[in-house]
């Protein structure tokens, strides 16, 4: 663990360097370059609030804003997992070229992830103004609650992205599971309203992304303070993740360039 | 008595265990036993400071998997390598680029992964650019390259930035004739430097003769011979017709 520590401290610069530059070259060279990051959330936004709140009449209060914070927290997750599990193959010419800590390729990448994250938080801010939505102070916990989502996500992502190099269809797999959790995290339905209450209760504890949406949706909407119990719970998970991760990575990663 | 700057000591690396799977496979194939192939049996050896060692041998004889394995990129499976507190870069073709980010950037993530820090990139910069001599390629994503460029870039990048130890791996021939010359001098220019040490991978027999002051022959693996480069190549030479006929 105090090897993962000095490597982040050492390459903690690479690290932002190179997620900058790939968020540079990402908007390089499409036509409405930045304006993506905000056009594709909104309307990603429209779309859900047409079809189950019109279509499917879903009554809860402050819908836009609702959804829009379900989809900042899941796209956040989805991200981070779909994107570690190929990770390291597609930075081969890296990988087999120099030596770099593998997590250091995660952590560079979720950084573009959080950046894309508060531009949706900027976003959801936006529609919560528009849809009248009372700001209380309770929303600064957006921060230490998204910071456990980020030390889940991470974790699974760097268990992920240790397999993700020997087992060539693990990618399908994960596909699969994150569409179940997709549907089961309650993007775009309240879990507390439309499921009784022992399934309600059982997504929420076991469904981390559930989880962390409703509390956020607590704080940033509702103005009631977050389960504190769930959270500290679940920020435990993460670490343990994290350390599980790092524990394979560094017993695995001198071996990645071989097979890839 | 010089100073030692890699130091090698019984070096094992095989390929194994790691191997592509799918799920369905490692269900049922769990069992099976693991194909190993060892590429680099017990070979030992020791440069001092400042030497410039030449390795031979046909290919697959484990040439490119040890320069790999003292860049760090493998681990050994049994063995020790020791560089005794150096920095150390690998030139083989293409040093790690990220293809969607501009050659300019490039140089800067390279440079940073290499252990120098971003204003000691920043001084060398303009001249890692006019070495490379890619006129307006630089700020273009490396992606749109030829491949002469991007070997040009890396050569630059490599050359310029100044690790304690080079290890090239068949680069010498790269680019066109006057890119060629150039970087055939700024070798000799390296080399001649009393505290950096180099290691060249090459079948161009001619370059290693002229450039090294030792030459290692790997077989299968392991060191047939490590010495004088001329009649380590006599040798070689000899071995290798003899293969032929």
């Amino acid at each position: 663990m105090k090897r993962f520590f000095l490597n982040i401290k050492k390459y903690f610069k690479y690290a932002v360097r190179s997620a900058k530059a790939e968020l540079k070259s990402e908007v390089a060279d499409s036509y409405l370059n930045w304006l993506w990051w905000v056009i594709e959330p909104f309307c990603f936004m429209l779309i859900y609030t047409f079809v189950f709140g019109v279509i499917f009449q879903n009554k809860t209060p402050y819908f836009a804003s609702f959804i829009f914070v379900g989809l900042t927290v899941w796209e956040f997750f989805n991200r981070m997992v779909s994107g570690s599990v190929k990770l390291i193959i597609r930075n081969r010419d890296l990988v087999t070229k120099v030596y770099i800590p593998k997590y250091i390729l995660l952590l560079s990448k979720s950084f573009t992830y959080l950046f894309k994250s508060g531009i949706s938080f900027l976003i959801a801010f936006a529609l919560m103004l528009y849809q009248h939505v009372p700001f209380r102070p309770h929303i600064l916990l957006l921060f230490p609650i998204f910071m456990v989502l980020y030390v889940i996500s991470f974790g699974i992502g760097l268990i992920l992205m240790n397999f993700g190099v020997t087992v060539n269809d693990l990618s399908n797999l994960t596909n699969i599971a994150l569409r179940m959790i997709f549907y089961l995290s309650g993007v775009f339905y309240d879990i507390n309203q439309r499921l009784d209450g022992n399934l309600a209760h059982m997504l929420l504890r076991f469904n981390p992304v559930a989880f962390i949406m409703n509390e956020l949706r607590k704080v940033m909407l509702y103005g009631t303070l977050p389960s504190w119990k769930g959270l500290g719970i679940w920020l435990a998970i993460g670490i343990l993740l994290c350390a599980l991760g790092v524990h394979m990575i560094h017993k695995n990663e001198n071996s990645y360039a071989k097979v890839i | 008595m010089k100073k030692p700057a890699i130091t090698v000591n019984d070096l094992y690396v095989s390929y194994r265990g790691l191997k592509k799977t799918s799920i369905r496979a490692s269900w049922t194939k769990w069992k099976n036993k693991i194909e190993v192939f060892e590429a680099l049996k017990g070979v030992s050896f020791e440069i001092e400071e400042g030497k410039i060692l030449g390795i031979i041998g046909k290919n697959g004889s484990g040439k490119s998997t040890m320069l790999r394995a003292i860049a760090g990129i493998f681990s050994p499976d049994k063995g020790s390598i020791d560089l005794h507190g150096h920095s150390i870069s690998l030139l083989s073709i293409g040093v790690g680029f990220n293809k969607k980010l501009t050659g300019r950037e490039n140089i800067f993530l390279s440079g940073m992964l290499l252990d120098f820090t971003e204003e000691q990139i920043k001084q060398k910069e303009q001249e890692i650019v006019d070495f490379a001599d890619i006129g307006d390629f630089i700020d273009k994503p490396v992606k749109t390259y030829s491949s002469g460029m991007y070997s040009k870039l890396a050569f630059a990048i490599t050359a310029i930035l100044e690790t304690d130890i080079i290890l090239i791996d068949e680069v010498l021939s790269v680019g066109d004739a006057r890119f060629k010359e150039k970087s055939y001098n700024k070798m000799k220019e390296l080399i001649s430097d009393e505290r950096r040490t180099v290691i060249i991978v090459s079948h161009s027999l001619g370059n290693i003769t002229e450039l090294c002051n030792e030459v290692l022959w790997l077989n299968d693996g392991q060191v047939v011979e490590i010495g004088e480069p001329n009649e380590v190549v006599e040798r070689y030479r000899a071995f290798m017709n003899q293969k032929q006929a």
